[in-house]
């Protein structure tokens, strides 16, 4: 049976709250024993002095572009991207092509995963078919087959009927709605609307587009009585309607993206299209509220809407080019440089927003260091400052606007189901 | 001058731009002699590459470099994005390697010809990008107005109309108030793009507040389209309140000048009266426009320059 012990680690753990230096040990692809001083004489030993050992992290939201756009990113590259970024478990939007509005297109990815990914991978179906928001999918035959969620990720739902639909079907079989907020408001518009489409006269979306939805989604949830996840929150504005929305009961919970924890407006102003993103990069003013959201509870977890893209999608005019950042592997150190670094929040608090709550929206079993679990786990250097550098990159998309940056906070190596995937 | 390529006027100096003007005004008397053949671009090769329609930008350059002598082409390309078989950087690399010196660029999208100057070593002039900057216009602009004040400085210019699209008010605001002059604006609200007095505009709630005293009043253009996308709900309401017309004229300075960058929409921006004014310079400024554009070429083609 094999074994690995991994020595001397940091362990946190939000879960059991073990917060000492430790022992793990895997028996397999479990965690079978976490103390101080194992001792094991037929196991791998790993010297973990001076790195910290977390639960493996949970992403709720990324597009691994298998089917149909493989020329982007696929199951394969896309799997090794998020082992590097730390994270164990992943969950992938259905803008595919084919869409994922199916069970044979959900099939198709989960046999895909057994043998080219090295993580695990969750699909998440379309709401409607071939996202037009027309015809919902056939949400019980999905679950089935392994869809833990379903999204119009890209497009969002534009018809409130069709929402209303959706999130009492979907709730029948006790899957989440993860909505995607854009109304039409933001049609032709490619950053925010704001000083930066001013100063550069490129077309702008409106705050308001993002809110208004998410206001929408509110309302539907608290009159249904059901659950519902608002993806990729952006502003100040989304933030203070879920908060409230919160205070009065309402099921609602939702995501922020490392790139509106790091980033504003002002770094589209040499039109860099990696810069390109769907809800746009926002002011500093909304930045702010979206860390305080993260502070207090109000924002429930950070996925990375991983959006990788080739480079002729985005080497052409600002308006033409592809919307998304190549996010797995910058996701936790831009998080751990602008959270924990800071001093704003606690290390076992960013592990909540990456691991634990996204695995409980999403009713997986990862997230957390439990005995007798699947081994998930990574191991981190908190220490280590380094630049990014997207040549580096494991993923395809190359479309990163933190590319030269400065940030704290390393991942050393990554297990999964007790396997080494990832080694720095 | 010591630049590639001119894309906007956000950050040319008052030197500069002095300068420019400086070498329009020698250019003009070229054009205004009988003989408006100099071997100024002997021997160097300039690519007008337009993504969208145009008549006098474009003719107006095309003169330029006949008139001084350089090769020129004229290319009138697709930028739909579908639709379009080569990519804007395989266009541009194309030309490029035809060892073109001077590439002048108009396409409909803000920063595209910032993104093919990276890639090209020929020079890149921008004739207008998207809702972006519009960088020649307000060098005919400034030149037409400092023709008859000898200066833009203190001097106070009313922009009026659609502020939102218009690449030619986001180039002025940026070089007249360089010049020291000072910008005043109005616009529908659903025209008036958010922040706009950070780039050194001032902002009036209506027209008459911003011609009052004017020395300069400049109409803008609307395109009619704006209408049916429901940012204003007639022509005749738009030029009751936002267009020019001879009662906002006797709000302004006497000596007051009018222009508009063309083609004026009668009875929109303007009405037929004040066009007809003798106070209003719209020739001048297509004269002028021909003068800056010699006056660019030479400037950015001279061998000092790199």
């Amino acid at each position: 049976m094999k074994k690995i012990l991994i020595q001397n680690a940091n362990i946190i753990c939000a879960k059991n709250i073990i917060n000492k230096k430790a022992d793990l040990l895997i028996e397999e692809d479990k965690i079978k024993l976490i103390d101080i001083n194992i001792k094991c004489d037929d196991a791998d030993i790993i010297d973990a002095e001076g790195l910290t050992l977390t639960p493996g992290f949970v992403d709720m939201h990324c597009h691994l572009r298998e089917p149909g756009f493989e020329y982007k990113e696929n199951i394969f590259t896309g799997s090794r991207a998020a082992a590097k970024g730390g994270f164990t478990s992943i969950a992938c939007m259905a803008n595919t092509n084919p869409v994922n509005d199916n069970p044979a297109v959900t099939v198709s990815i989960v046999e895909t995963a057994k043998t080219d990914s090295v993580v695990n991978i969750y699909p998440i179906g379309a709401i409607t078919k071939n996202l037009e928001g027309k015809e919902l999918v056939e949400m019980g035959m999905m679950k089935d087959t392994g869809c833990v969620a379903f999204s119009d990720d890209g497009k969002g739902v534009s018809s409130s009927k069709m929402m209303y639909n959706a999130l009492q079907y979907a709730s029948q079989f006790d899957l989440p709605i993860i909505s995607h907020c854009e109304d039409k408001l933001a049609e032709g518009g490619c950053i925010n609307e704001g000083i930066m489409s001013t100063k550069l006269g490129m077309p702008g979306i409106n705050r308001a587009a993002e809110e208004i939805m998410v206001f929408r989604e509110v309302s539907l949830a608290e009159a249904l009585n059901t659950k519902v996840h608002i993806a990729h929150i952006s502003t100040k504005g989304s933030t203070e309607i879920i908060r409230n929305a919160k205070k009065r009961g309402v099921k609602v919970t939702c995501e922020t993206c490392p790139h509106y924890i790091a980033g504003t407006e002002q770094m589209t102003e040499d039109y860099d299209t990696s810069t390109k993103v769907n809800p746009p990069l926002r002011t500093e003013d909304d930045r702010s509220a979206i860390i305080k959201g993260l502070a207090d509870g109000t924002i429930d977890a950070i996925a990375t809407d991983h959006a990788p893209h080739h480079i002729d999608d985005k080497l052409v005019e600002y308006q033409l080019a592809a919307m998304g950042i190549s996010g797995f592997e910058t996701a936790f150190s831009l998080c751990y440089t602008y959270l924990v670094d800071t001093g704003i929040i606690k290390l076992e608090k960013l592990i909540e927003l990456m691991c634990v709550n996204p695995s409980k929206i999403l009713n997986i079993t990862s997230g957390t260091l439990s005995i007798g679990e699947k081994a998930d786990v990574v191991l981190i250097d908190e220490k280590a400052k380094h630049k990014v550098d997207v040549q580096s990159f494991v993923s395809k998309g190359k479309n990163n606007p933190f590319d030269g940056w400065d940030i704290t906070g390393r991942i050393q190596m990554t297990l999964v189901n007790g396997k080494i995937v990832y080694k720095a | 001058m010591q630049r590639k390529d001119l894309l906007g006027l956000k950050d040319v100096s008052q030197e500069e731009i002095l300068s420019i003007l400086q070498t329009a005004s020698q250019m003009k008397q070229i054009l205004k002699s009988g003989n408006k053949k100099t071997p100024h671009l002997q021997g160097k090769s300039v690519v007008t590459l337009f993504y969208e329609n145009s008549t006098r930008t474009r003719v107006s350059f095309d003169l330029a470099c006949k008139y001084l002598s350089a090769s020129s082409s004229n290319v009138s390309a697709s930028s739909s994005s579908v639709s379009k078989g080569e990519t804007l950087l395989d266009t541009a690399r194309t030309l490029d390697r035809m060892e073109v010196d001077i590439l002048i660029m108009r396409h409909p999208m803000a920063g595209a010809p910032h993104l093919m100057a990276k890639h090209v070593k020929a020079g890149v002039i921008n004739a207008g990008d998207g809702m972006h900057e519009h960088p020649t216009q307000s060098l005919l602009d400034m030149m037409t107005i400092k023709e008859k004040f000898n200066s833009l400085d203190g001097l106070k210019i009313a922009i009026a109309g659609d502020i939102l699209h218009s690449r030619v008010a986001r180039s002025n605001i940026y070089g007249m108030t360089t010049m020291g002059a000072e910008v005043h604006i109005a616009a529908p609200k659903t025209m008036l793009p958010y922040g706009i007095e950070e780039l050194g505009a001032k902002v009036h709630r209506n027209v008459d507040d911003a011609v009052v005293g004017a020395n300069v009043i400049m109409g803008l253009r609307i395109q009619k389209e704006r209408q049916s996308a429901g940012l204003f709900p007639s022509i005749r309401e738009y030029h009751k309140y936002f267009g020019i017309d001879e009662n906002r004229v006797e709000l302004a300075d006497k000596d007051v000048m009018i222009m508009h960058p063309g083609p004026v929409n009668r009875g929109a921006e303007l009405n037929s009266m004040v066009m007809d004014m003798d106070r209003c310079v719209i020739d001048e400024q297509v004269t002028n426009g021909v003068a800056i554009r010699m006056a660019l070429l030479f400037m950015m083609t001279r061998p000092h320059n790199n």
